[in-house]
């Protein structure tokens, strides 16, 4: 068979969208943790292997089919990220910025080496859940696991923005991210809404998870780093407190990892992904989707 | 004056513990793992105190601080096995070096501030490392081994005292202050006629060339540099031991560092249990304690008298 330059695009183009809905959804949850609170989680991608797991062992000490597990995944990662908010994050709401961060610097590695102790730091082989199809188009390949990420991830994103846009809790996040004290006064109770922003984060990275499992068959209590980072670059490509911004800057830091490692060299894969998030912090900090807010003295 | 008796009684003291823990060493009073965690103690103050210049006196939140470590480790490397070079040269390289690209790096990114600055540091942290990664001159992923070992406990203690020495100076000097008032008001130096840029980028520098010198020691320490040495997660170290002892307080730093590296050394008998004390630790000092140790004060005789003589000042200060 012979690779012609748009085939290997389109094939790198295939690739690079499945990869970065994963990554679009664990951006999701930055974004909105950011947007409300103004806090980089770095216990996010944490999350995402705490999900991870839970699919894991649902799907094979539970015996759960794949959206049973999904939906148990989420559920348990909404839960540890709603006891995370409220017992590492919620005191320092005042305090200052540098604290709370390092606190989930802190949060981050507890999961991490908890994971560790718990689960064995061994990788281990996520059960083959669907047949794998390969569906091929002239000399592109297309697997059924990504027809599921793609599936899964597009209708999550399409749950989350009807929440947002159109349920009251929906207006009330987008209250609290755009002025707390406001929100307040208007009667809005702010500590809930930030744990169901929470809740609602960590099982869009917990949804992740399972398809990360599902996609690339193996796991391990580390997995949740590096994704993290790229998915905060992410995050911020499209701009970050904004929900859209982050499906955008998923899809596009997907597509660009996945044309370095087919065109370049797999080594300097995530290297592009940092590179681009220092060219977008320096030309537009507001990101893609972002509007550039003028600072008042 | 009063100061420069100071001076050299600190200068003093410092030859004195030398003195003390040297010989201590030659006796094989001090085993080999504990001189290990001496040599970590001194390279860790070196690396909290560089990076306390930047995140503590400036004000500018950086967490790349482990990537110019890497630059510093693998000149020097390279100086000392690839040209024959002696062993100063290699430090001061790694330190030039460092401190170029911290001068390099620091330019355009500095003009960020505040989570934007942290992220983007991070980012290029990682790119430093990920680009020796695919350096095979180096070793790339393998490491670069070979290197003598040349880090003696004499070096790691005066290249801490000259580094602790370098930047109290620094701080306490016109440049120093004006980085302090970047630190409390940005836009309010600004308006009093601070070039905010320029003393953003000269912390950066310095700092930068300082973790140049601890890397340098760290790979003449160890017969190796590695990449995965010199991940994020070190930058975290050293920011924990930063954030521990306060920011903004060198002696807390140096504290901090003491005291970080004997418990990790402590805890190393439980590997798996090691991290997650560690980060418990993190998570309860700063639910309780977010301003470290010494908050931004620094640790003096003064402090000790105000303490033994139950002085209100003292203890109403800490909060």
């Amino acid at each position: 068979m012979e690779f012609t330059f748009t085939q290997q695009l389109l094939q790198q183009l295939i690739n690079g969208i499945s990869l970065g809905s994963i990554y679009a959804l664990i951006a999701l949850g930055y974004t909105m943790v950011y947007g409300i609170i103004k806090l980089i989680n770095f216990a996010h991608g944490d999350i995402y292997m705490v999900g991870a797991y839970v699919a894991f062992f649902a799907t094979t000490t539970l015996k759960l089919s794949f959206l049973p597990a999904l939906l148990l995944a989420m559920v348990v990662a909404a839960i540890v990220g709603v006891i995370i908010e409220r017992l590492a994050y919620r005191p320092l709401r005042y305090a200052p910025r540098i604290a709370i961060l390092i606190t989930a610097i802190g949060v981050s590695l507890l999961l991490e080496y908890g994971g560790i102790l718990l689960v064995s730091p061994q990788p281990r082989t996520f059960p083959a859940i669907f047949q794998a199809q390969v569906f091929t188009f002239g000399n592109i390949v297309v697997n059924s696991q990504q027809v599921l990420i793609l599936a899964v991830a597009l209708s999550l994103m399409v749950i989350l923005t009807y929440v947002v846009q159109r349920t009251k809790i929906g207006k009330a996040m987008r209250a609290v991210s755009f002025d707390t004290d406001a929100a307040r006064l208007m009667g809005i109770n702010v500590d809930r809404v930030i744990s169901i922003t929470f809740a609602i984060g960590s099982s869009l990275a917990a949804a992740a998870g399972m398809l990360v499992g599902v996609y690339y068959n193996s796991i391990d209590p580390l997995m949740g780093i590096m994704p993290g980072l790229k998915a905060f670059v992410a995050a911020v490509l499209g701009g970050i407190g904004i929900i859209p911004g982050a499906m955008l800057g998923g899809i596009i830091l997907g597509i660009i990892e996945a044309m370095v490692s087919g065109f370049i060299s797999s080594t300097f894969r995530d290297a592009a992904a940092f590179a681009i998030l220092i060219i977008i912090l320096l030309f537009k900090p507001s990101g893609l989707l972002g509007k550039n807010v003028r600072e008042k003295v | 004056m009063g100061n420069n008796k100071r001076v050299l009684l600190s200068f003093a003291a410092c030859i004195a513990v030398y003195a003390v823990m040297q010989s201590l060493i030659s006796l094989d009073v001090i085993g080999s793992f504990w001189q290990l965690n001496i040599v970590l103690v001194c390279i860790n103050i070196i690396l909290a105190v560089s990076l306390n210049l930047i995140n503590g006196f400036t004000g500018q939140f950086s967490i790349g601080h482990a990537g110019f470590m890497a630059v510093g480790a693998y000149v020097g490397a390279v100086l000392t096995v690839k040209f024959q070079l002696p062993f100063l040269v290699a430090i001061l390289g790694g330190a030039a070096a460092a401190g170029f690209l911290g001068f390099v790096i620091g330019l355009p990114t500095l003009r960020l501030d505040g989570d934007y600055l942290a992220i983007a540091t991070l980012g290029l942290g990682e790119i430093i490392r990920i680009t020796i990664l695919n350096i095979p001159y180096v070793g790339g992923a393998s490491g670069f081994m070979g290197i003598p070992r040349y880090t003696t406990f004499a070096w790691v203690f005066f290249a801490t005292v000259f580094t602790v020495f370098f930047i109290r100076n620094f701080i306490n000097s016109t440049h120093g202050r004006a980085c302090i008032a970047v630190r409390e008001n940005q836009i309010a130096a600004e308006a009093m006629g601070v070039d905010t840029t320029k003393y953003k980028v000269m912390a950066f520098t310095i700092g930068a060339a300082f973790a140049g010198v601890a890397g340098a020691l760290f790979a003449h320490y160890f017969y190796i540099a590695h990449p995965a040495s010199f991940t994020f997660m070190k930058s975290f170290d050293i920011l924990t031991i930063v954030v521990l002892g306060g920011l903004g307080s060198i002696s807390g730093s140096i504290t901090a560092a003491i005291l970080l590296t004997f418990i990790s050394a402590a805890l190393a008998g439980y590997p798996e249990w090691r991290m997650i004390i560690y980060s418990l630790l993190l998570i309860i000092l700063m639910l309780y304690r977010p301003q470290g140790l010494f908050g931004n004060r620094e640790l003096s005789l003064k402090m000790f008298g105000r303490l033994m003589g139950g002085n209100k000042r003292g203890t109403t200060e800490g909060n």
